[in-house]
C-alpha cells in the first residue's frame, strides 16, 4: 500500500486527530494529535489491511519553536511503510508512550527522553539511557550549552593550535 | 536433607569485561547460576555523534560516520552518502556504486569473520578466533590498498567513492574470494559443526519471528528467526538489483528457531553469499568515473529523508533533516545493536550467566553502535 493510502485510512478512522498530511516530499508524512498517538498506533498495528508490526525508527527533532517526535513504521507482512509525526511544545513536552504497542519503543523513547527531554507516560522505565543520570539539560536541544565541567572533570580541552598562535604573538 | 537457603545476589558485569564486546555493563540479579534478570547499562561510549553532525557540515561528517560502527564502517559511510544524495538529488556514477558495493561486501565478510571468531572466544575456544582473524587480516590489507585505512575507512563521498580501484586490485580481490570458500568449509569443520559448539549454542535464547519483529531486530538476527527480509533484496538500493544471491534463513535445525546457533550460522552462510555478490560485482564492474561532481559547499534543499541500508549488523535507518543550510539540522541513526541490546533484559530471564555471554555474542552487539 502506498503511504498516501495509509494516511487516508488513518484520516477516515481519526478525522479530527490527523492535523496535516504532507505528500510533496521524498518521504510523505502525517502529523497527528499527540493525545491520540497511542490510539492511532494501536489502530495501525491491529488493522489487518495495515498491520504495521514494526516500529522501525523513533526519533525526536528540536525545531526551536517546537519539538517533533517522528515514528517510522513498517509492516513486514505487507512491506509498506509510513511516517507519523507529533508536534509538542518545548516547555515540558510529554505524550503517551507507544511501548504497549511495540516493545522496540522502550529504548528509543528512553533515548528521546535522554537527549531531548520528552517525557513519555505509560513507559515502563523512563530513565536516561546514554547520558549519566545526573547530567544537566537535554543535549540535543538547540539551546543546550555544555557545562564546562562534570564532577570536577573538565569537558573542554585547550586547543594546541590556539596555544601555538598565542606563542607567536 | 534440609533444603539449602538461597538468596538473590546483585552482580556487576563490565564495563571492562572481556566478553562484553566493547564497553558494556550489566547489572545481573541472580540466585545461583540462573539469572533472574540482566539489566544492560549502556552509554559508556556515547560520543554524541548525532550532535557532532549538526556542527560539522555534510562533507565533514563522513569520517565521523566511521565511528558509529567501526567494525563495518563502509555501511555507515554508504548510508550517510545515500541520505545526502537523496536529499539533494545527486546521481552516483555506476562505477561508483559498484565500488561501494564491492567495498561494503568485503567489509561484511570482515565483520562476520570477526563475529564468528569472537563467538568461539566467548565460549572458550581460542583457535577459531585466530583462524578468523587471519582471514580478516587479508581483507584489511585489500581495503587498505583501496582507501588507505584498515578500520575507519572514510572511503565514500557524497556522490560516489573517493578513489577508484587501484591497478591490479581486482585480480587480488578475485584471488582472495577463491581462497575464502575452502576456508569457510575448514572453519565449519573446525568449529561450527563441532559438538561442543553446537551443544553450547543450540536452544539458547531462542527468539520467535513475531517477537523479533516487535523488538525491531534486524539483519541476520531477524533472519535467524525465520523472517524473510533483507533490505538489499526487498528495498534494493545502490546496484544490488544486478546481482543474484540468496538470503539464508534460520530454520531451527539445531533445536529451536532463532536460537544462538541459528544466529551464528546466519553469519557463516552470509560469508558465502557476500563472496557470490563480490564475484559478480568484480566481473561486471563498468568503466567510467567513480565520483559525481558535488559542490564543496553542499546545501541540500530543506526537507527530510530516511534511508535504510543492510549493514553487517542489519537494517540501519538514518533519518536526516535538512533546513537548507550547509549543516544538517538533525541526524538520527537507528542501529541494529541498539535494538538487539534493548531485547537482552527480556531474553536474560531464566538464562544461565554463562549463556548471557553467548547471547551477547550471537546478537553481534557492538558497543559504539549502541551508544553512538
Amino acid at each position: 500500500m502506498e503511504a498516501a493510502e495509509i494516511y487516508a485510512l488513518v484520516r477516515a478512522r481519526f478525522p479530527d486527530q490527523v492535523v496535516e498530511i504532507v505528500e510533496k516530499r521524498a518521504d510523505p508524512y502525517a502529523v497527528v494529535d499527540p493525545h491520540a498517538i497511542a490510539a492511532i498506533c494501536g489502530f495501525l498495528r491491529d488493522d489487518a489491511a495495515l498491520a504495521m508490526d514494526c516500529l522501525n525508527n523513533q526519533s525526536g527533532v528540536d525545531y526551536k519553536d517546537r519539538i517533533e517526535v517522528v515514528y517510522h513504521l513498517f509492516s513486514y507482512s505487507h512491506r509498506h511503510s509510513a511516517v507519523l509525526k507529533v508536534r509538542l511544545p518545548r516547555d515540558n513536552p510529554s505524550l503517551a508512550s507507544v511501548e504497549p504497542v511495540w516493545n522496540s519503543a522502550n529504548w528509543m523513547e528512553r533515548e528521546i527522553f535522554d537527549l531531548l527531554g520528552v517525557t513519555f507516560h505509560g513507559h515502563s522505565d523512563m530513565r536516561r539511557i546514554l547520558m549519566p543520570e545526573d547530567w544537566p539539560g537535554w543535549p540535543l536541544r538547540k539551546d543546550f550549552v555544555e557545562p564546562l565541567e562534570y564532577h570536577g572533570i573538565s569537558t573542554v580541552r585547550e586547543s594546541p593550535i590556539i596555544r601555538l598562535d598565542e606563542k607567536k604573538k | 536433607m534440609s533444603t539449602l537457603r538461597t538468596e538473590e545476589m546483585t552482580l556487576n558485569m563490565g564495563p571492562q569485561h572481556p566478553s562484553t564486546h566493547g564497553v558494556l555493563r550489566f547489572v545481573i540479579r541472580t540466585d545461583g547460576e540462573v539469572m533472574r534478570e540482566a539489566i544492560p547499562d549502556v552509554g559508556y561510549l556515547h560520543r554524541s555523534i548525532e550532535k557532532i553532525a549538526e556542527k560539522v557540515g555534510y562533507h565533514g561528517f563522513m569520517p565521523y560516520t566511521d565511528r558509529v560502527d567501526y567494525v563495518c564502517a563502509m555501511f555507515t559511510n554508504q548510508a550517510w552518502g545515500m541520505a545526502c544524495e537523496k536529499l539533494a538529488g545527486v546521481e552516483v556514477p555506476r562505477r561508483g556504486e559498484y565500488c561501494r558495493v564491492i567495498a561494503a561486501e568485503f567489509n561484511r565478510i570482515a565483520s562476520h569473520l570477526l563475529t564468528v571468531g569472537l563467538m568461539g572466544m566467548d565460549i572458550g575456544a581460542m583457535t577459531p578466533f585466530v583462524h578468523a582473524l587471519r582471514e580478516r587480516e587479508m581483507i584489511n590489507d585489500l581495503i587498505e590498498e583501496l582507501c588507505g585505512a584498515r578500520l575507519t575507512f572514510n572511503y565514500m563521498r557524497i556522490g560516489g567513492v573517493a578513489w577508484d580501484l587501484p591497478p591490479g586490485w581486482r585480480d587480488k580481490a578475485l584471488a582472495y574470494l577463491e581462497h575464502l570458500e575452502p576456508i569457510v568449509n575448514e572453519f565449519n569443520a573446525l568449529f561450527s559443526y563441532n559438538k561442543i559448539c553446537i551443544e553450547r549454542l543450540a536452544k539458547v535464547a531462542a527468539i520467535g519471528p513475531a517477537e523479533a519483529i516487535d523488538y525491531n531486530l534486524v539483519g541476520p538476527n531477524l533472519r535467524a528467526s525465520g523472517v524473510n527480509w533483507d533490505v538489499r533484496r526487498d528495498l534494493p538500493y545502490s546496484v544490488y538489483r544486478d546481482f543474484d544471491f540468496e538470503i539464508p534463513l534460520g530454520s531451527g535445525e539445531w533445536g529451536a528457531i532463532g536460537d544462538a546457533m541459528d544466529r551464528y550460522m546466519m553469519r557463516i552462510r552470509e560469508l558465502t553469499q557476500s563472496a557470490r555478490i563480490l564475484r559478480q560485482a568484480l566481473m561486471q564492474i563498468p568503466d567510467g568515473p567513480v565520483l559525481a561532481k558535488v559542490v564543496r559547499n553542499f546545501k541540500p534543499a530543506a526537507g527530510e529523508c530516511q534511508v535504510r541500508v543492510e549493514s553487517a549488523r542489519g537494517d540501519q535507518g538514518w533519518y536526516v533533516v535538512s533546513d537548507g543550510t550547509s549543516y544538517p539540522w538533525r541526524v538520527h541513526v537507528r542501529t541494529g545493536s541498539f535494538a538487539a541490546m534493548g531485547m537482552i533484559q527480556k531474553l536474560s530471564r531464566g538464562l544461565m550467566i554463562a549463556d548471557l555471554v553467548v547471547l551477547i555474542a550471537s546478537l553481534d552487539v557492538i558497543a559504539p553502535e549502541i551508544d553512538r
